[in-house]
């Protein structure tokens, strides 16, 4: 009923309006009445964004804005942690390599040390029982005409006591037995 | 309800003569028009305001971009000594666009198509700001009026120019937007009017025409909202920043 009281009363108005045209901007009837329902309605208007709604906007984004920043802040914070325990890490595995590469070295050196020493040692035990051998058998060599001329003119004695029992001169023995063997070692000792 | 493209710029009153003394004050047309834009405003900004989501709303996010679009309006032309004057210039902002929107609905009234209208707010702004100078720069702001660098034969004759230039702000101000509105939704119901006339056999070429010009006309309320807007930016910056 209101609803309609108020179309039909704007209808009307607006057809009473219409009959006079012209410039209705310079009709100055009107002028105060705009000029005060203006400054109501925009004062209404200011005091309730400037008071109510605009701070509200500028809160919320605020409050988005520092929770972003944060959110981000973070997130790098993360970030930063995450690359030095994969530096750090890295490091780890970096210096066990080393370390174990320097055990290798270490051990292989200390090895090849080893090996000298014992091959050298070794050499060393084996030239000595070879000078010793050689030794023994160059004196068994210079020693082996003599014996055995001494046992070829006993032997000859002893066969000629047998044969003839008769002693003999062991010197005319010898003398033979070395004129003999002189000729026959010089077959064998070319010296 | 009339052919007369100017009809649509009637105020009427709606309801009984409301008299203040002498001085009528009766609740008109153009009233109801400025009660509609204020209220679609808070209506908007309200309800844009009133849920903190981290991922905003569709008006949420309509409300805050508006915020971050007038904010950084001024803080580009005006610097950040403007900060305290930003509720106002949002809400002229608001007003004069909302009212400009408002206009573009068939049927309805352009408040901003009145040049008492614009000339109160461009005044409003011209007082403001003026005020502003002087207390910010006590006398020293009519050196707004004397640019550094001129040959002192043409002081005279420029400080004559600054001064008219400066007094004639708010006329400029108003009648840019005032004129604006007053063409643009007259030449549309024009070009409506030529529809009619034509009929059916002509009329489509001042339809699509009109087509047109509503597109354009929408341009024009936005952006004539934004240049009232930022020439006030402009004009708050001269009285916070003497920069002459």
């Amino acid at each position: 009923m209101g609803k309609l009281l108020f179309l039909s009363i704007l209808l009307s108005s607006a057809v009473n309006a219409a009959e006079k045209v012209g410039m209705p901007q310079l009709d100055t009837e009107f002028w105060i009445s705009q000029i005060f329902w203006l400054a109501i309605t925009f004062s209404i208007l200011f005091i309730l964004l400037s008071k109510i709604i605009l701070p509200k906007i500028s809160a919320n984004l605020e409050t988005r804005k520092s929770l972003i920043l944060e959110n981000i802040s973070t997130a790098e914070k993360k970030r930063e942690e995450s690359e030095s325990k994969i530096k750090e890490y890295n490091e780890i595995v970096e210096k066990s390599k080393n370390d174990a590469k320097s055990m290798i070295s270490q051990a292989k050196e200390r090895l090849t040390k080893d090996i000298i020493l014992k091959k050298g040692a070794l050499e060393k035990d084996l030239s000595n029982e070879i000078q010793k051998a050689e030794i023994e058998i160059q004196e068994f060599r210079d020693k082996a005409p003599e014996r055995i001329n001494k046992i070829a003119v006993e032997t000859s004695a002893d066969l000629l006591h047998q044969l003839i029992s008769a002693d003999v001169n062991s010197s005319s023995v010898s003398a033979i037995v070395n004129d003999l063997s002189s000729k026959i070692m010089s077959r064998y000792y070319g010296n | 309800m009339a052919t007369n493209p100017m009809a649509q710029f009637e105020v009427y009153r709606i309801g009984p003569e409301i008299k203040l003394g002498s001085i009528d004050i009766s609740f008109t047309n153009s009233s109801l028009f400025m009660i509609i834009s204020s209220l679609a405003i808070l209506l908007i900004f309200n309800l844009g305001s009133k849920k903190n989501s981290l991922l905003p709303t569709k008006i949420q996010l309509l409300a805050e971009l508006s915020y971050s679009f007038v904010s950084k309006m001024i803080s580009d032309t005006a610097g950040s000594k403007a900060k305290p004057y930003f509720s106002f210039i949002f809400s002229l902002f608001m007003f004069v666009l909302f009212c400009n929107m408002f206009g573009m609905m068939p049927y309805s009234f352009t408040v901003t198509s009145h040049i008492i209208v614009t000339f109160f707010l461009a005044f409003f702004v011209f007082v403001g700001v003026t005020v502003i100078g002087f207390m910010k720069h006590g006398l020293g702001y009519l050196k707004l009026f004397v640019p550094s660098g001129v040959p002192a034969l043409l002081l005279p004759l420029i400080i004559i120019i600054e001064v008219i230039s400066y007094l004639s702000r708010p006329i400029s101000l108003s009648v840019r937007l005032f004129a604006n509105m007053l063409a643009g939704h007259t030449m549309m119901k024009v070009f409506g009017g030529f529809v009619i006339s034509l009929g059916i056999v002509g009329g489509w070429l001042p339809l699509s025409f009109s087509v047109a010009l509503t597109g354009l006309e929408f341009l024009v309320a936005f952006l004539q909202a934004y240049v009232f807007a930022i020439l006030t930016c402009i004009y708050l910056n001269d009285a916070l920043n003497l920069h002459h």
